[in-house]
């Protein structure tokens, strides 16, 4: 069964229509990446995804389970976005980290919220507490931020920034986790480590959405394709797909600026 | 000189009893000011329209008038327009007067550094609670607020500052506050009379208190330092 299938959604701001349509589907551990150039969509399909933006028609549905519906107004209720979003991770272009809280404080501090709404939590304040901060501290070793784990955001460089940030995200355990852009607020010396962990991500299986402008990132990476153009879907497919035989004059055009650089 | 000396106790005496009330009258504004500026920042911050140009426009006329004639109307209206003194005639009347009056005009300037310090948070910080599944309320009290209030401290700072000094402005409607005691040397009070020295020397009272302010608040905006 599919884990996400998005049926027919348009966003439009005012009378600009930014979504014209989006349908498409995606397995288990499948890595999407999406391309394509400036108002091409691609950031705006990603915030729908992660309810930061409520489409104007369409539907969502994770592992079977319809997340949005513009048909069913039920789906719109906050209290029950709030748990629906969770099936979704963002890491952010900016990273938005939290700049009171180190590292490692950014990374626990949802957990921790969680926590206390569990019925046991009075009794095993310490020992949740325990668990939260040890699974914290292998996320972020996993990220290679073993010691950095206290240091606050504006200690760090945007690169660490950027894996405290995916660290964050993973604490929630997300059913697919999404990027938008995770490079694109970096100097060209850093992307690397983050990409790094993003592919490391990815051959552990991860489902992963990701909009990028790395092209040969994308490639190696991906397991699907996806450039947008204009609100649309243009092409959608396997990398070799999308980047060698492209079914659009239009990607041939946008592949080919790519190529010249 | 010697003269002076002689009057010195009598008149710190008197002194130090109108800048306890200077000081309650500083408490007071201080701890119904701070919070009620922040229910009217999110007044002016609400969506809804009728709500948000009311308060505006509240925060235009307070902010917009002088303290002094708030003073006065929150003092005499009742007793002169209504035929109902409220506030009554003793001093406890005329320091509920004060209070309210410098409650809700501080709260207006309050309010305007607030709606700044939370604009001023990145929309950015609020999405990546939302995504991360947390409430807009546990948004608002473990990630924006400290941001916040960080942002306001030095603005905050200033208004107390200021405070301090605008306290004096109740002595028109002859609350018996520091000024009010210095300036009763003039008239003749407890065997003095025709003396301005202890108009002056209500300034060293002024000075200190917003010398200890000054450095008390700095240390605060120092311990938010740890985090940009």
């Amino acid at each position: 069964m599919a884990i996400l299938e998005v049926e027919h959604i348009m966003k439009t701001f005012d009378r600009t229509e930014v979504l014209k349509d989006i349908s498409f589907s995606m397995e288990e551990g499948q890595v999407l990446s999406i391309i394509g150039s400036s108002g091409s969509g691609k950031t705006t399909l990603l915030r729908c995804l992660n309810f930061l933006e409520q489409p104007t028609s369409g539907k969502i549905r994770v592992n079977g389970e319809t997340l949005f519906d513009s048909d069913s107004p039920e789906t719109r209720n906050e209290s029950e976005i709030r748990k629906k979003r969770l099936h979704f991770g963002l890491v952010f272009q900016n990273f938005n980290l939290f700049p009171q809280y180190t590292a490692l404080g950014n990374v626990m501090l949802a957990k921790e919220l969680q926590a206390k709404e569990r019925p046991d939590y009075k009794n095993n304040k310490k020992a949740i507490h325990l668990e939260i901060e040890k699974e914290a501290r292998m996320l972020l070793t996993k990220m290679g931020l073993q010691d950095r784990m206290e240091n606050y955001p504006h200690q760090l460089s945007g690169g660490q920034c950027q894996r405290v940030a995916i660290a964050r995200a993973l604490a929630l355990n997300p059913d697919i986790l999404c990027f938008d852009e995770p490079t694109s607020a970096l100097d060209p010396e850093l992307t690397g480590e983050v990409l790094k962990v993003i592919r490391e991500l990815a051959e552990e299986n991860r489902t992963m959405i990701i909009v990028t402008h790395e092209m040969s990132f994308a490639k190696n990476v991906a397991s699907q394709v996806m450039f947008m153009d204009d609100g649309h879907i243009l092409e959608y497919g396997t990398p070799e797909d999308v980047f060698d035989h492209p079914t659009q004059e239009r990607t041939r055009q946008f592949l080919a600026r790519y190529n010249e650089e | 000189m010697e003269l002076i000396m002689q009057q010195m106790p009598i008149v710190i005496g008197a002194l130090n009893v109108g800048f306890l009330q200077t000081l309650k009258l500083f408490a007071v504004t201080l701890l119904g000011a701070l919070p009620l500026g922040l229910i009217i920042s999110f007044g002016s911050m609400s969506e809804f329209k009728p709500l948000s140009i009311l308060t505006k426009l509240f925060v235009w006329i307070i902010r917009g008038t002088p303290l002094m004639i708030q003073l006065l109307i929150f003092y005499f209206f009742p007793g002169l327009v209504l035929k109902n003194n409220i506030w009554g005639s003793g001093e406890n009347g005329r320091f509920m007067a004060a209070s309210i009056a410098f409650i809700i005009n501080y709260a207006c300037y309050f309010s305007e550094i607030y709606r700044g310090g939370i604009q001023g948070v990145p929309r950015g910080q609020q999405e990546a609670g939302l995504v991360l599944g947390m409430t807009k309320t546990q948004i608002f009290f473990h990630v924006t607020l400290l941001q916040m209030i960080k942002r306001i401290l030095p603005p905050i700072s200033n208004e107390i500052i200021t405070l301090v000094k605008d306290t004096s402005l109740a002595r028109i409607i002859a609350l018996q506050e520091i000024i009010w005691a210095g300036q009763a040397f003039l008239k003749g009070s407890q065997g003095i009379s025709g003396a301005i020295w202890p108009l002056f020397f209500t300034a060293v009272y002024y000075l200190i208190f917003s010398g200890i302010l000054t450095v008390l608040l700095g240390k605060i905006e120092e311990k938010l330092n740890y985090f940009r």
